[in-house]
């Protein structure tokens, strides 16, 4: 993927981000300018639409699909704070628009799309400098930024870049957290019972934060570990990086 | 979301996580077959092109099936076995009932067949007066219990060696009590030999069916499989019809990945190709040797271009052994004959989307079945299709209860999240509020106490991203 360094992307929020860690969005963003890059946020951003996609309602799902699409006209890279909307743009919108008359449209927008992690290590090729206190984290690498997205390692370098950040290795880091959308609502029992395993292997590397790229996953990790009084602490990844490194 | 269709699954599911033994026994089996696989793979590379070689094998037969069928009942029939076909399972156990009153057979012995399973076989034979014995160690466990399988290979995967040392103590005649695993196999072992040799019949299952050669391959470690089908004088093999491959040497890449991919092991005990009754002035094997082959609902899978990819299953177990959801709950709350995410798109296939819908949603789609699956079934995408088949009624498809799962509630909360994202202006004012007012929400409320039974409620942020970002200027209109 290495050719030269696009001047200017787009950012596609996700809604997760949106409602519940715009900070992580903020530092997403202020990342990318970090990197050099000039970062454009299309007004109107709602969802991927991937929650409709996953339950069978495709045309729900491609109508608001559609509406997001559009926001990107220009043939400028799509960078998202998630790997799970992500893969539903770039992997799953060609499905889900396969035989429709904008296929051809949505396939360029997919092509376009990138997870924040992947394009700062794969494209930018970014330097970190910590400016940070010592501290020890765990990750937990999310299904489909793994699965879908085929990210290999790329978090994990990016936090290994920051000198005094101690990244501890999680038991089962491929395994889900259990959140996996509307089914930690239909069978919050099985949900619960993963996202509970989660939190303890998570308690048990002695890490005070556990970071991840998915707002999902952190949602349902932090939830968890706040019901049971656990000081453990759950951050997005763009966020703990922009911390580290702004020099505040 | 229907209640009363979902209450099987999740009842079951229930009762399976308020069970801490049935989840350390699962847990623990799990983690050692993911070990084990693993170390079976050391390559990549290597398990990238077994994977492909497998998945191209398994296709190309399925792309040729109808041809395939009918050059394996002429090659059999050649080869002394006699073929026969069952679209139901209710006319393949009248078959196998019609082929053991003919020899006056009153005593079965069974290797491991999960399509006898599929048809209830034993009930079924027992009902007619007819013994029908399982000789798998796992199988025989659990038909000691009454039990069905929990896992397809490793059928008493839910019982640990105490809970199996207290059954046989209990139910096997003149045993001692022991908790040694030799001693417990041994038990089993002098029962079974017994009865190899009494049985009128056995009866095998069929991993691979060899169409040019009219050969009848069967993966086993125990041996009892041996000895079901060349001991007693008549052996009956089932298979489903999706079990035939062209070649014999096809034979050898599908086994190298089922071994490796079960149990973690580079091969079986032993690798049993049957080729026919025994001939003339040779030792041993049965006089008779006979073949069912059964669809149940089989040839409308394979009529479905993206849903034959289930037929393609190898049934190793691997999706089951590294399903997040199958190790936390077992088998037996997939309430289904084939548990694990393969059942799960196998299941209602064959029983009906509307009726299993609680089966296709008890997944987070995370992917690890089709990871690890050795012939690349690619079991999210399939659930998803399932899902949208439960609540669509699409013309074109051949799915078995399509629509039957659909509720005016869900269609409802679809239709209203579209028409909220699909117009940024309302979901604007929309997560306006809920910055403003989630906070308030009771955490009691419906859904909501789905994810507080367990979580604290998630608080949205004071103001979204959006709305920062248009403060700051930085949006782009």
């Amino acid at each position: 993927m290495n050719g030269p360094k696009p001047e200017k992307v787009y950012f596609y929020g996700t809604c997760l981000v949106d409602l519940f860690f715009p900070d992580a969005g903020m530092a997403g963003i202020q990342l990318l300018r970090q990197a050099g890059v000039e970062v454009i946020f299309p007004e109107g951003q709602t969802c991927c639409g991937q929650p409709a996609f996953n339950c069978g309602y495709w045309e729900e799902a491609r109508e608001v699909a559609r509406t997001q699409v559009a926001l990107f006209p220009g043939d400028l890279p799509v960078i998202l704070p998630s790997g799970s909307c992500a893969g539903m743009m770039k992997i799953h919108y060609p499905e889900l628009f396969h035989g429709q008359p904008d296929e051809a449209q949505v396939l360029a927008f997919s092509a376009r799309v990138h997870e924040l992690t992947q394009f700062l290590v794969d494209v930018l090729d970014v330097k970190l400098t910590d400016l940070g206190e010592p501290v020890k984290v765990t990750w937990h690498s999310s299904c489909h930024a793994v699965r879908d997205l085929g990210l290999k390692g790329e978090p994990q370098a990016l936090i290994n870049q920051l000198s005094n950040v101690e990244l501890a290795p999680l038991a089962r880091e491929f395994e889900c957290c259990g959140f996996g959308g509307t089914f930690a609502v239909r069978h919050p029992g099985i949900s619960a019972a993963m996202a509970d395993d989660k939190a303890a292997d998570a308690m048990a590397t002695g890490a005070s934060i556990v970071l991840s790229t998915d707002g999902g996953c952190l949602l349902n990790v932090q939830g968890t570990l706040e019901a049971k009084h656990r000081p453990l602490r759950v951050q997005h990844i763009a966020e703990f990086l922009w911390e580290r490194t702004r020099g505040r | 979301m229907d209640a009363e269709t979902a209450a099987s699954f999740r009842d079951s599911a229930a009762r399976a996580l308020s069970d801490p033994q049935l989840r350390a026994n699962f847990q623990r089996a799990m983690d050692g077959l993911m070990t084990k696989r693993l170390a079976q793979f050391p390559d990549p590379g290597d398990l990238r092109d077994l994977r492909h070689l497998s998945t191209t094998i398994r296709s190309r037969s399925l792309l040729r099936l109808p041809e395939l069928l009918e050059q394996l009942e002429v090659n059999c029939t050649k080869n002394g076995i006699q073929v026969h076909w069952a679209e139901s399972c209710e006319q393949a156990n009248e078959l196998i009932l019609g082929i053991l009153q003919s020899k006056g057979a009153k005593t079965l012995v069974k290797g491991k067949s999960m399509v006898s399973e599929e048809m209830h076989l034993n009930a079924f034979l027992e009902g007619h007066g007819i013994e029908a014995l399982e000789s798998d160690l796992g199988e025989y466990i659990i038909q000691l219990d009454g039990e069905t399988p929990s896992h397809i290979i490793m059928p008493a995967l839910h019982k640990n060696k105490e809970q199996i040392a207290r059954q046989f103590s209990q139910k096997i005649k003149d045993a001692k009590y022991t908790e040694d695993v030799d001693e417990l196999t041994a038990l089993a072992r002098k029962v079974l030999r017994q009865k190899f040799l009494e049985a009128d019949a056995g009866l095998s299952g069929v991993n691979f069916a060899v169409a040019e050669t009219g050969t009848l391959c069967l993966v086993e470690n125990e041996g009892n499989g041996r000895m079901s089908t060349h001991v007693p004088p008549l052996h009956i093999a089932v298979m489903g019809l999706e079990k035939v491959v062209p070649r014999l040497e096809d034979v050898a890449p599908l086994y190298a990945i089922l071994t490796r991919s079960a149990t973690g092991q580079a091969v079986s005990t032993y690798l049993n190709l049957i080729s026919g009754p025994r001939g003339e002035g040779e030792m041993d094997g049965p006089q008779e040797v006979h073949l069912v082959i059964l669809d149940n609902g089989r040839s409308r899978i394979h009529a479905d271009p993206q849903l034959r990819a289930t037929l393609r299953c190898i049934r190793c177990g691997a999706c089951m052994n590294h399903c997040p959801v199958y190790t936390r709950v077992g088998g037996h709350a997939y309430e289904a004959v084939y548990p694990g995410p393969i059942g799960q798109i196998l299941t209602p296939q064959m029983e009906g989307v509307g009726a299993r819908h609680d089966l296709i949603h008890a997944s987070s789609l995370c992917g690890a079945c089709a990871e690890v699956c050795p012939v690349e079934i690619p079991i999210p995408a399939i659930l998803i299709r399932l899902r949208r088949e439960a609540t669509h009624e699409d013309v074109a498809s051949k799915v078995t209860g399509k629509g039957t799962g659909r509720t005016v509630s869900e269609d409802w909360a679809w239709r209203l999240w579209a028409a909220v994202l699909k117009r940024p202006a309302v979901y604007r004012l929309a997560t306006w509020f809920a910055t403003r007012f989630g906070k308030a929400l009771p955490a009691s409320a419906p859904l909501i106490r789905n994810w507080t039974q367990s979580r604290t409620k998630p608080v949205p942020a004071r103001r979204s991203l959006s709305e920062r970002m248009r403060a700051e200027g930085d949006t782009h209109v």
